[in-house]
């Protein structure tokens, strides 16, 4: 009973900010809505038995992806999207796609899994210690593909985000990303 | 205990206002960050997947699209501010010079 609470608290926490970063005229705000978001899916990630999960989710995401998000919105300082003036026919289509799409993905849920047995949380499912053993031997080819794939991200923002050549300063190694 | 299909439907809905968040929307940032907002109801499917299979697998997923997301937001941000260098503007109506 208080579990059921708790999801929907977190629940409605989570749907109610994506509403407001997707509907939000300033991106500021829209950015601190996501970090809302974000902490109530970590909130349901503990509930869902993976607590490790969900403290990656509220580091990485919340305190570094939204940051840069953050920065960036400030560095270019966005103002507010002015009303679009031809835009209704796209947001209705849009909508009504994005309906769409749930209506397919929730009858396929409810069909397949509605009553199904659940068994309860095991210690064992919920150890770190498991989840890093099968991290560091199955999968740990895949790891080191993707951090891999983290240096050359970096590199890249730093090369895109760079100051171009003709610019007035020498550009440095294109470490400053400020423009 | 909560069904794992309330989570399964609560993801769909999350996917569902980023989708429309994404092609509504004509700010890069804001379309971003549906994108990114899309990006983490699939992560709860998969940790609610990995809860109702009795897998951690799924978890092990989550950990790679966090590490991506983040390289995808790096990227793309820096993107954003080489775009802006040039135009002085992210609205995706005014960077239309690859659309038909």
């Amino acid at each position: 009973m208080l579990e059921t609470a708790v999801f929907l608290v977190f629940a409605l926490l989570a749907v109610a900010s994506a509403l407001v970063v997707v509907l939000h005229r300033n991106p500021v705000y829209s950015t601190m809505s996501l970090v809302v978001t974000l902490v109530a899916i970590a909130a349901l990630f503990v509930m869902l038995g993976a607590p490790f999960v969900a403290s990656l989710q509220v580091l990485i995401y919340t305190g570094a992806i939204v940051v840069l998000f953050l920065f960036v919105v400030m560095l270019l300082n966005i103002g507010r999207e002015e009303a679009s003036q031809r835009g209704l026919p796209q947001k209705v289509t849009a909508g009504l796609g994005a309906l769409a799409f749930f209506a397919f993905l929730a009858t396929a849920y409810v069909r397949l899994y509605w009553g199904a047995p659940q068994a309860p949380l095991t210690e064992d499912f919920v150890s770190m210690r498991a989840l890093a053993l099968e991290l560091f031997t199955d999968y740990l080819l895949t790891f080191e593909l993707v951090g891999l794939l983290l240096l050359v991200a970096v590199i890249a923002a730093t090369v895109l985000a760079a100051k171009p050549k003709h610019a007035p300063e020498p550009s440095g190694d294109g470490s400053e990303e400020v423009a | 205990m909560v069904p794992v299909t309330w989570y399964l439907l609560l993801a769909a809905v999350l996917f569902a206002i980023g989708t429309a968040g994404a092609l509504t929307r004509r700010n890069g940032i804001t379309i971003f960050l549906s994108i990114e907002l899309m990006l983490n109801s699939v992560n709860l499917t998969l940790v609610a997947y990995s809860r109702l299979l009795e897998d951690r697998t799924g978890q092990i997923v989550v950990f790679f699209v966090l590490a991506v997301a983040a390289a995808e937001a790096a990227v793309g941000l820096a993107l954003f501010i080489a775009v802006y260098r040039h135009r002085r503007t992210i609205d995706l109506n005014r960077i239309n010079l690859l659309r038909w």
